[in-house]
């Protein structure tokens, strides 16, 4: 078990930043602009975790993430369910990797 | 507390998709911690005490090129630190629950849980309870662990082509939660524009975890300036 020392230090770094707001969240009262803030986070982190994250994919071939992100932008302007979505993101990459990629 | 709970199985079906998109990605983690030395119990432990995809595979990686371990530790801390961000919104939505659930569901939370969570018919539903978040959350885990564990024992060879396509997916689950919640807004469709060109402008310059971080925190604080409150 030469590696227990490294995943038991990730696994502290790692549970922190999770479990502080669980502590310390309801002590607090918060200010409205606070709970506006709260409330624009989704959007924002979703934001930030799609782009530019989704080209960075397959190193090699940005177009990979990029066509299967716009199948999934195209589907969900279909307001499709969200597996729906993903599955059909998941066949244009499939298709793309057969054959072109 | 009740395996009975109807919440229970309405949660594991929510996460059911995660789970099933975690488990041939963590299969492709588990072989590739084989590669880098790990026996298959280390990687497993790995998944099961850091819970964190993104980041296991950069540690992984790390150590095939010989880094030093408080080095991969430090960057798994910057990599994670997003969750932070992330939690305060989870814990706020699970402000009725009792601690030991707040600080047990906290640790199972990731992108793709947070996002459901807080975007997905889970928001502003009457169904928020602990054991529907439990349900949903732990058949995440469940797909990552069990995945890793099969990947681990190198039962099973995932091509690329399969995790590349399935990693794609899970950007189908981010885009296919934000864009239908953002059309209903034009300031919260402004918002996640905006975090993308910030984390995209700042990418240039910091560590892709700082980045993050720091365009959620200044896009989301753009909504106080626009109102992303009022709907």
């Amino acid at each position: 078990m030469k590696y227990l020392l490294l995943i038991l230090g990730m696994a502290l770094v790692t549970y922190l930043p999770r479990l502080l707001p669980a502590i310390f969240l309801d002590r607090f009262r918060f200010p409205a602009w606070f709970k506006t803030w709260l409330k624009s986070i989704p959007y924002a982190a979703l934001g930030a975790l799609i782009f530019p994250g989704v080209l960075l994919v397959d190193q090699d071939q940005p177009l990979v993430g990029l066509l299967g992100g716009l199948a999934a932008l195209g589907l969900s302007l279909l307001d499709l369910h969200v597996t729906l979505v993903m599955v059909g993101s998941i066949c244009t990459v499939l298709l793309l990797q057969f054959f072109i990629f | 507390m009740s395996f009975k709970d109807p919440h229970l199985k309405l949660g594991i079906k929510a996460g059911l998709p995660i789970g099933l998109s975690y488990f041939p990605i963590a299969i492709a983690f588990g072989a590739l911690a084989n590669q880098a030395q790990l026996t298959w119990l280390e990687g497993v432990m790995m998944s099961c005490l850091v819970y964190a995809g993104a980041s296991q595979f950069v540690s992984v990686s790390l150590l095939l090129v010989g880094t030093g371990h408080l080095q991969i530790i430090t960057t798994t801390l910057i990599l994670n630190m997003r969750h932070l961000i992330m939690s305060l919104v989870v814990n706020d939505q699970m402000r009725d629950f009792s601690p030991a659930w707040k600080r047990g569901l906290s640790f199972l939370i990731t992108d793709e849980t947070f996002a459901l969570i807080t975007l997905g018919e889970v928001k502003n539903n009457k169904h928020t309870t602990p054991m529907f978040l439990a349900g949903l959350m732990v058949t995440a885990y469940l797909g990552w662990v069990s995945g890793t564990l099969v990947g681990g024992l190198g039962a099973s060879f995932i091509p690329v082509q399969i995790t590349t396509a399935m990693t794609v997916g899970l950007y189908g689950l981010f885009i296919g939660l934000l864009v239908p919640s953002a059309r209903k807004s034009r300031p919260f469709a402004l918002i996640a524009v905006l975090s993308m060109i910030i984390n995209w402008g700042l990418g240039h310059w910091l560590e892709s975890g700082w980045a993050i971080v720091l365009a959620t925190v200044l896009a989301a604080g753009a909504g106080i300036l626009i109102g992303g409150g009022e709907e």
